[in-house]
């Protein structure tokens, strides 16, 4: 009997039964041991997700006593991408006064390090204000987005041409140049905003150009740490797993490609990192159950691992919330109440 | 937007509704992982953990120590004067009053 009503990866909607259900989870799991390595959920975990899954309500939260800290990234940006034409100070207040939102983040709408610097004085400016009429904790924040380095739109050759050909090695030392490169605009946009007086700073989607893009942030973080100690830095995650556009960088002795959140968190700590997010992508062919066992089994075993705060990425395509820009409340509000439950996560 | 909303409801502490924010200050600050957080500020405000996340004593815990309230209308603190008072209660550095005060004089 198909009675249990959940959704795809991608949003629609899907009925199971308790066996399909169950099958779902299960396999779920498999595929996080058998590609991440990982340890399987245990047989109170499983009940866990399957009477989740059965249950009626349109909205399910966590027990009380079991909240947690709330990071947003792009906030500002996330107004602005509904063409809500308000100022980025206001959007904070906003978030803060009308969201609840335990913390806040100042970005510009070119979400990337690199695209900061002719504009740092104006964004420093504009931080300055926000931070003098709001109350929760305020980040700045953008990617390292090493896409950005290349040719046409950066001074280096770009390995992914470089590689067909063959050009191995001259596809590695760009990299090794795009790194250098964007550390340093890391570090000045970074220490500019600390200055002026942000509460924290945040690396978002790291990794996404692979291991060069995950150097590139572990470097920034351990220069800036070590010239202001006290200086909250957040490392959210790409992906899953790294992946090597180079293939042999490595960082600590630790070969970066292919290493998977217990992994990165690893490092990331190691750095200098205050709050690390974690990713696992969001498969749109699988259903939410799959999706959800397969997250939680992945990330469950890097929090157990941190000794830092670890609030795990949860927006539209990672966490388990499906590939869409129109998340469900049924689904975004399940994959929340399990993520942070059994993962035993300090934030999303 | 709407998926913000959604995990606020389902899984968040209430940010200026509640104690959120100075949970989160504990995070960024001291890197405490949540439930040292929760107990570090509880206990500096003379409340218990669940009651962090409570907006009705919350509201009240708020507004006795001029920590900043969601309806901030004429003659409380807001802004910096809140920000004054939370770290000064619990016991933290706020990047922000630290150059206020350089800036300022007043350090």
């Amino acid at each position: 009997m198909s009675n249990i009503v959940t959704r795809m990866g991608d949003g629609s909607m899907l009925e199971m039964s308790e066996k399909e259900l169950r099958e779902d989870i299960e396999a779920g799991i498999e595929e996080a041991v058998d590609k991440g390595g990982v340890p399987p959920l245990n047989q109170d975990e499983i009940e866990y997700l399957v009477e989740l899954f059965k249950r009626k309500e349109r909205i399910v939260g966590v027990e009380m006593g079991n909240e947690v800290i709330l990071t947003y990234d792009a906030a500002t940006l996330k107004i602005k991408r509904h063409s809500l034409f308000e100022d980025r100070v206001n959007s904070l207040a906003i978030y803060e006064r009308l969201l609840g939102a335990d913390t806040t983040e100042l970005c510009h709408v070119d979400y990337s390090y690199k695209m900061l610097k002719p504009i740092v004085s104006y964004e420093a400016g504009t931080l300055e204000q926000a931070l003098s009429v709001t109350h929760a904790p305020m980040f700045y924040g953008a990617m390292p987005n090493l896409g950005l380095y290349t040719q046409p739109d950066g001074p280096f050759p770009n390995p992914m041409e470089l590689l067909p050909q063959g050009k191995i090695k001259e596809g590695r030392a760009a990299y090794d140049e795009m790194v250098a490169s964007a550390v340093e605009d890391i570090v000045f946009i970074a220490e500019s905003m600390w200055e002026a007086g942000a509460d924290g700073i945040n690396l978002d989607t790291v990794g996404a150009s692979g291991d060069p893009d995950f150097k590139a942030s572990l470097l920034a973080v351990e220069k800036l740490t070590a010239k202001y100690p006290d200086m909250a830095i957040e490392m959210g995650m790409a992906g899953e797993f790294v992946l090597g556009m180079h293939g042999e960088m490595y960082h600590e002795g630790q070969r970066l490609a292919g290493l998977y959140p217990t992994e990165q968190l690893k490092l990331a700590e190691k750095a200098g990192v205050a709050v690390f997010g974690p990713v696992v992508n969001t498969n749109n062919t699988e259903s939410t159950p799959w999706n959800l066992a397969r997250t939680i089994a992945l990330i469950k075993p890097c929090s157990e691992a941190a000794t830092i705060p670890v609030h795990a990425n949860m927006g539209m395509g990672v966490g388990a919330v499906p590939v869409t820009d129109y998340p469900p409340v049924d689904i975004v509000s399940r994959v929340s109440k399990a993520m942070v439950e059994l993962c035993r996560l300090d934030g999303l | 937007m709407g998926m913000a909303v959604a995990h606020a409801q389902a899984s968040g502490m209430g940010g200026m509704r509640t104690a959120g924010d100075l949970v989160a200050r504990l995070q960024l600050s001291k890197k405490m992982r949540i439930g040292q957080a929760k107990k570090y500020v509880a206990d500096k405000l003379g409340v218990s953990v669940v009651e962090l996340s409570d907006p009705i004593i919350m509201s009240e815990v708020r507004a006795d120590n001029g920590f900043g309230i969601m309806m901030p209308l004429g003659k409380v603190p807001k802004g910096l004067e809140c920000k004054f008072n939370i770290a000064r209660k619990l016991d933290l550095d706020i990047n922000c009053l630290n150059r206020f005060k350089a800036r300022a004089g007043l350090a």
